[in-house]
């Protein structure tokens, strides 16, 4: 059995401007020790669905539904305020992806590390502050001992974000949520932190679900990759062949978009065309189909389920109609 | 602000000379070791940065780079030196006096949510820096609004909604806009594409590149995505431990690096290849990063240096090396800067 298992997930916020569909029917599971990579364009609701499985959506004007949400056997859609905050940044532990808004600024950093693992596992303050001086080290924080005496505005922006991550990492969690933990990273630190997760989960069966638009991080950490557009899944893949042959137009539209260090410089970087789409106004049939070089009328109506590719055997879905064809013609099903 | 394109020999818009920023930390420790001590955030930082010209500043986290910015548009104090503007000086100018110049040096911050406040709008955010340094009527500033959310993205008709209503990269881009607002000449951008998908990453960076042409804007470009530092930035400075260690343009930096520091950095970046990730050759740098509060001897670089034990006199852990040019004999038109006491 799956370590969580999502079924069915929705977020829709209600606003003036009608109903923001945020998320719109999301389906997956994580299995133990699993790196579970999860891209998409900004705005697609990456970090919505994240929020919603730790129950931290603001309602109103958000609006959760879903068949269910299990984790370990247990559903977490019925579980009380107080079961949910006692799983939080314990069994489950999230990196915001906005490390300021998610630290006290009046409390020192080491006060707001040492309160997890006081309030979590009852140590006492001298113990917590050793481990905390330890985790601060582990995220390349020189001079960890004073740096616990700092207020979060004393630090770098990268500093604030490894002080999130040394928070999320202390209670050694069951399920680890990375949302774009690595931003504000140096490449080397950044390669430091990867390593880190990496440790946990070999160690503690840890399983990730790693948010980020650093689409080499993904390459070099996740298992399988999920790539999100306006609320829905549209691709779910394993991570090399998702990377050799991208198939939903979207995915070779964002892959195609990298920049590389190799190439002319100077000549304008490729993006995909029109803009993203309206969340409390989306088209009938395909979100992406207006953007869509290989749209179709058929593509402008009715459900678009997220499907295997008749003789693929990768364990790879995709939410195109045209799948089976563009795989055909890009390399062929395998 | 269409100025004709200026030579590099011209004066430079932006000229920073040995600028440095201390901020006294401490109270570690029981009772009686309260007495502050140093840390030096920023130390001796020098450059250059020309009219419609782009200048990326890279480096570790930690190392000094939001500190410089937040000098440049007098958020933060310099501790010494010079910060010329057109060649007016602006480190000791009061709020009251740079007043004047915020319309022609914006800055993109680092931490967007931070930097929006929670309780305007959109549109309010976006029009209230027109409301105060231009004259147009409301309807013209609530249009021109609408106008650089659409250049940006977004969706012009979320004019009305509040920050915490967008994602994090929505929000990054609502940061970008303002800085536009004013068409300002030399805007400061602080990691402002990290949180954006790299479709719409490019589409920014391609709008940046746009606007620079159009108005002859200079930039002064902070990110961690070399990538991308590689596709905008013309020069390119690697700050370690608060100093400049290397100064070239792109080419230079990117295909001979010449800093030890910079060649680790290099090896180091991720590509979108799940085989060549598996395979690659990363310089690790051992050791701890060291402190701003106790900096090490020598080549601040030094105690995680795999070339530092070659170097004769144990020079490295001795003597600082100074910022001094390479040989360009190939390009004298474009200096190569390097800390180091490698030959
Ligand atoms: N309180 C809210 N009211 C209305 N819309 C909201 C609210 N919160 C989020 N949204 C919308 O929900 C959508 C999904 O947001 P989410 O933060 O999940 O995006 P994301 O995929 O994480 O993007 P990014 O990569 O930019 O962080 C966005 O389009 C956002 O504008
Ligand atoms: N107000 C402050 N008080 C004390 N120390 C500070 C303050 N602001 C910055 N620092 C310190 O100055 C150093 C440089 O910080 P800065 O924010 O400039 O780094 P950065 O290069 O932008 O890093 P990052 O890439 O992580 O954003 C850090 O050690 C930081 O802790
Ligand atoms: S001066 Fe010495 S220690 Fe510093 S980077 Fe050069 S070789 Fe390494
Ligand atoms: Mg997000
Ligand atoms: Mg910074």
């Amino acid at each position: 059995m799956a370590l969580l298992d999502v079924q069915n997930l929705s977020v829709r916020f209600d606003t003036q401007d009608g109903s923001v569909r945020a998320v719109d029917g999301v389906s997956f599971q994580l299995e133990e020790g699993e790196t579970l990579g999860l891209v998409g364009e900004s705005g697609s609701g990456k970090s919505v669905t994240n929020l919603a499985l730790m129950g931290l959506v603001p309602a109103p004007p958000g609006v959760v539904q879903a068949d269910h949400i299990n984790f370990a056997g247990r559903d977490l859609l019925t579980l009380t305020a107080e079961e949910l905050r006692q799983l939080r940044g314990n069994e489950i532990s999230m990196i915001f992806q906005d490390p300021m808004t998610s630290l006290n600024p009046l409390l020192t950093v080491g006060r707001q590390l040492s309160e997890v693992l006081e309030i979590h596992q009852g140590l006492s303050r001298r113990e917590a502050d050793r481990l905390c001086a330890a985790g601060l080290a582990d995220v390349g924080i020189p001079e960890p001992e004073t740096r616990l005496a700092a207020y979060p505005h004393e630090l770098s922006g990268g500093m604030r974000q490894r002080v999130m991550i040394a928070m999320a990492l202390l209670c050694k969690p069951r399920v680890l949520i990375a949302d774009e933990p690595t931003t504000a990273l140096d490449v080397t630190i950044q390669a430091q932190i990867l390593e880190l997760m990496t440790d946990l989960r070999e160690r503690h069966g840890t399983a990730i679900i790693l948010i980020t638009h650093d689409l080499g991080v993904v390459a070099g950490c996740a298992d399988r990759v999920h790539v999100m557009y306006a609320g829905r899944l549209v691709e779910t893949a394993p991570t090399a062949p998702l990377f050799s042959l991208p198939v939903h137009p979207y995915t070779r539209g964002l892959l195609a978009s990298v920049p590389t260090l190799t190439g002319d410089p100077t000549s304008a970087l490729s993006s995909i065309e029109g803009q993203p789409p309206d969340l409390a106004n989306l088209p009938a049939g395909c979100a992406f189909a207006p953007r869509c070089d290989y749209a179709e009328t058929r593509c402008r109506s009715g459900p678009m389920p997220l499907e295997a590719i008749p003789g693929e055997s990768a364990p790879r879905t995709v939410a195109c109609l045209l799948a089976t064809e563009i795989a055909a013609a890009s390399g062929g099903a395998r | 602000m269409s100025t004709p394109v200026t030579k590099a020999t011209d004066q430079p818009l932006l000229a920073v000379r040995d600028l440095s920023k201390h901020f006294e930390v401490g109270r570690s420790g029981g009772l009686f070791s309260s007495r502050p001590r140093l840390l030096r955030a920023v130390e001796g930082v020098s450059f250059d940065l020309h009219r419609g010209q782009t200048m990326g500043l890279v480096g570790e986290s930690g190392c000094g780079k939001s500190t410089t910015a937040r000098c440049i548009v007098g958020l933060q104090r310099a501790s010494s030196g010079s910060i010329r503007l057109d060649g007016e000086e602006l480190t000791t100018l009061s709020a009251r006096q740079w007043l004047p110049h915020r319309r022609r040096v914006q800055m993109i911050f680092q931490d967007p949510y931070a930097s929006l406040d929670p309780r305007q709008t959109v549109g309010s955010i976006l029009a209230e820096p027109l409301a105060i340094h231009s004259t147009e009527r409301p309807k013209a500033r609530r249009l021109r609004a609408m106008a650089l959310l659409d250049a940006v993205g977004l969706n012009p008709r979320h004019l009305n909604r509040y920050p915490h209503e967008f994602s994090g990269g929505q929000r990054q881009r609502i940061g970008i806009a303002r800085a536009l607002a004013l068409e300002p000449e030399l805007i400061i951008c602080d990691e402002p594409v990290s949180a954006l998908d790299v479709s719409i990453q490019a589409q920014v960076i391609n709008l940046l590149k746009e606007l620079q042409q159009r108005f002859n804007l200079a930039y002064l470009f902070i990110a961690h995505d070399l990538a991308v530092v590689r596709h905008i930035c013309e020069r390119v400075a690697v700050m370690y431990l608060g100093r400049i260690v290397e100064e070239a343009d792109r080419d230079t930096l990117f295909t001979n690096p010449a800093h030890p520091y910079t060649r680790a950095l290099l090896s180091a970046i991720p590509v979108p290849d799940p085989a060549a990730e598996a395979t690659r050759n990363r310089i690790l740098l051992p050791g701890d990063v060291p402190s701003p509060v106790d900096p090490p001897n020598g080549c601040p670089f030094h105690p995680r240096c795999m070339h530092a034990p070659e170097i004769p006199a144990d020079a490295c852990t001795r003597d600082r090396p100074q910022l001094l040019p390479r040989d360009t004999a190939s390009r004298p038109d474009s200096p190569h800067h390097c800390a180091c006491h490698l030959p």
